[in-house]
């Protein structure tokens, strides 16, 4: 969080058809409802044209980083949570991830495939916000309203798996926090069989509505050169034309095991990037399904590394061992051997990577994620300059950011 | 990672190493991945290597952070991301600096993603980006004193602690 530091800026001369005159600056935020959060961007205007922006982030760093380097490894799990408050299990699963490889623990597939349901159930969830939002952005109210109203059937999915509805934790190391409780199934095939419907029904309300395709064709195109040398990932860089999903590239949780396409655009502009996560919706809601399927009935839903990943409840009452790990992973917590480790997955937002760090201790030596948000923002000067200022709100929209995300 | 991984950090190292000898300090490979360790001095050359070779395309730089070893020297580590997005391979680029020379070439003209990056780096640890456009601070305000991800930064902060706890922190350094 900085002002704009030595960096020239406004009142300076420009020529218009009147003869010269100076810029104008605008202070957009950081409490503009556009920005989802407390984003705040200079503006210089000659106009309504933007000649220049500058972000301004900061406002809601709350050091997650620095935090998690005073938890032990499982206590810092409720810490991610909090990042992209959109794509909680998300979070979850990269640090996760990032612990298991440091530990070098493979996790049960039972448990693989229930972390890709919750993962893509979120990855839904997280674009129904967004298109929600973004259509109130663009004018159009009753989408809004509609998006909300199917969010809030994943969130009771999430409540009665997890028991909580936003900040679940329910992704741990090892394996998962809890058993999927009985009755699951039959909830989220209920889903299933609606959502279908549902994504046509927002697809009759914008994608023909001419309002909607005035806002965001040929707004804030970016070429898929400057989207991978911006290091753009997610719906950003697809909608530009690559074709790059953590999925596919560098399969984690078993993804390589499942049927679905990655949806692309070659437009490269928001209204490519609608349709890319219109279509995304889509695929998340086959691969829930198939995870559904592949979902075995009896096994285990955490690895077994005694001292490590917490013994099963029935065990714990019977052997004194378990009780004693148990005790101790939850005061002293456990040291992975020293090393370093990276693991990354795809966010709804793009690649959400995960930096962890060992000397050895109890406590990680440095964590560190690689938000997708944070990065995708600092494109948004390119996209904007030229743009009308009508359509810096269609751009900050179409990155679909999470100032949690940005900030940690 | 199988045996096909192994295989393409081999290419990817040999390939490296046939166009400078000094390019690399240490390969180190650690779960499937692989860092190499180069010299502070040829990062940028490196990169610009490693983005431009026709059998390396690492187009895409996904991530950069530092790490803070104190009180061991080099105490700081540079940590750069790289994945290839037509050939489907990663690799991590590792550079060690010392606290009393953290300076290093900015990669911002081989990737400008790595602007912000470096930016947060600079902001957190006080490292020093030579050839950054705009190295300023960026999630922390202007007036801040210190880097917070080192790690003779408290946790709990030098801000807002009352009178009586200060005798109890360490001391400012």
């Amino acid at each position: 969080m900085s002002a704009i530091g030595t960096t020239p800026f406004g009142q300076e001369t420009v020529e218009t058809a009147i003869g010269p005159t100076k810029t104008m600056v605008l202070n957009m935020g950081p409490q503009h409802p556009s920005t989802h959060g407390v984003l705040r961007i200079l503006l210089e205007l000659d106009g309504e044209t933007v000649l220049k922006a500058i972000p301004d982030l900061g406002y809601l760093h709350t050091g997650i980083e620095k935090s998690c380097e005073d938890k032990t490894y499982s206590q810092a799990i409720t810490l991610t949570d909090r990042m992209d408050y959109l794509n909680p299990l998300g979070n979850n699963l990269a640090y996760c991830l990032a612990v298991e490889k440091l530990l070098g623990i493979e996790v049960p597939k039972r448990a693989q495939y229930f972390r890709v349901l919750m993962v893509e159930l979120q990855r839904v969830s997280s674009h129904l916000v967004w298109l929600g939002t973004h259509a109130i952005d663009m004018g159009a109210m009753s989408a809004f309203l509609y998006c909300f109203r199917e969010r809030e059937e994943i969130l009771k999915i999430f409540e009665f798996v997890a028991g909580q509805r936003m900040m679940t934790s329910y992704i741990r190391i090892g394996g998962l926090a809890l058993e999927p409780p009985t009755g699951w199934k039959e909830r989220v095939e209920k889903f299933l069989k609606m959502m279908p419907g549902r994504i046509d029904e927002y697809e009759t309300l914008l994608t023909g509505n001419r309002i909607w395709l005035g806002r965001l064709k040929g707004v804030g195109v970016m070429s898929a050169e400057d989207a991978v040398s911006y290091s753009m990932t997610g719906p950003t860089l697809r909608a530009a034309g690559l074709a790059h999903d953590v999925r596919r590239a560098f399969p984690y949780s078993s993804y390589e095991e499942f049927e679905f396409d990655v949806p692309t655009r070659t437009e490269g502009d928001c209204f490519a990037r609608y349709l890319v996560r219109v279509a995304e919706m889509r695929e998340s809601l086959k691969i829930v399904r198939q995870a559904m399927e592949k979902f075995p009935a009896e096994g285990p839903f955490r690895t077994e590394a005694p001292g490590i990943i917490p013994p099963a409840r029935e065990k714990m009452k019977t052997e004194m061992e378990a009780l004693i790990y148990h005790f101790k992973i939850f005061t002293e917590g456990f040291a992975p051997p020293p090393g370093e480790a990276y693991a990354s997955i795809e966010s709804p937002r793009g690649e959400l990577g995960c930096f962890l760090a060992s000397d050895g201790s109890q406590k990680p030596l440095r964590c560190h994620f690689r938000s997708p948000s944070f990065i995708n923002l600092q494109a948004l000067p390119k996209l904007v300059t030229g743009q009308l200022i009508s359509d810096v709100i269609a751009c900050i929209g179409t990155i679909d950011i999470v100032l949690g995300d940005v900030d940690r | 990672m199988t045996d096909s991984g192994g295989q393409t950090t081999n290419r990817v190292v040999a390939k490296l190493r046939s166009w400078s000898a000094n390019a690399i300090e240490e390969v180190i490979e650690y779960r499937g991945d692989t860092t190499i360790v180069v010299p502070r001095k040829v990062l940028r050359s490196v990169a610009e290597q490693c983005r431009d070779t026709e059998e390396l395309k690492f187009n895409l730089l996904t991530d950069a952070t530092a790490l803070d070893r104190y009180p061991l020297e080099p105490r700081f580590e540079l940590n750069y991301q790289l994945v290839s997005i037509p050939l489907k391979q990663k690799l991590c680029i590792r550079v060690k600096l010392s606290v009393s020379d953290a300076v290093v070439d900015s990669l911002v003209p081989v990737w400008p993603g790595a602007n912000w990056l470096e930016r947060e780096i600079f902001d957190m640890f006080g490292i020093q980006f030579t050839g950054h456009p705009d190295l300023r601070r960026i999630l922390l305000p202007d007036d801040w004193e210190g880097h917070p991800l080192r790690k003779d930064y408290p946790v709990e902060g030098y801000r807002d602690i009352p009178a009586i706890a200060t005798r109890y922190t360490r001391s400012r350094p």
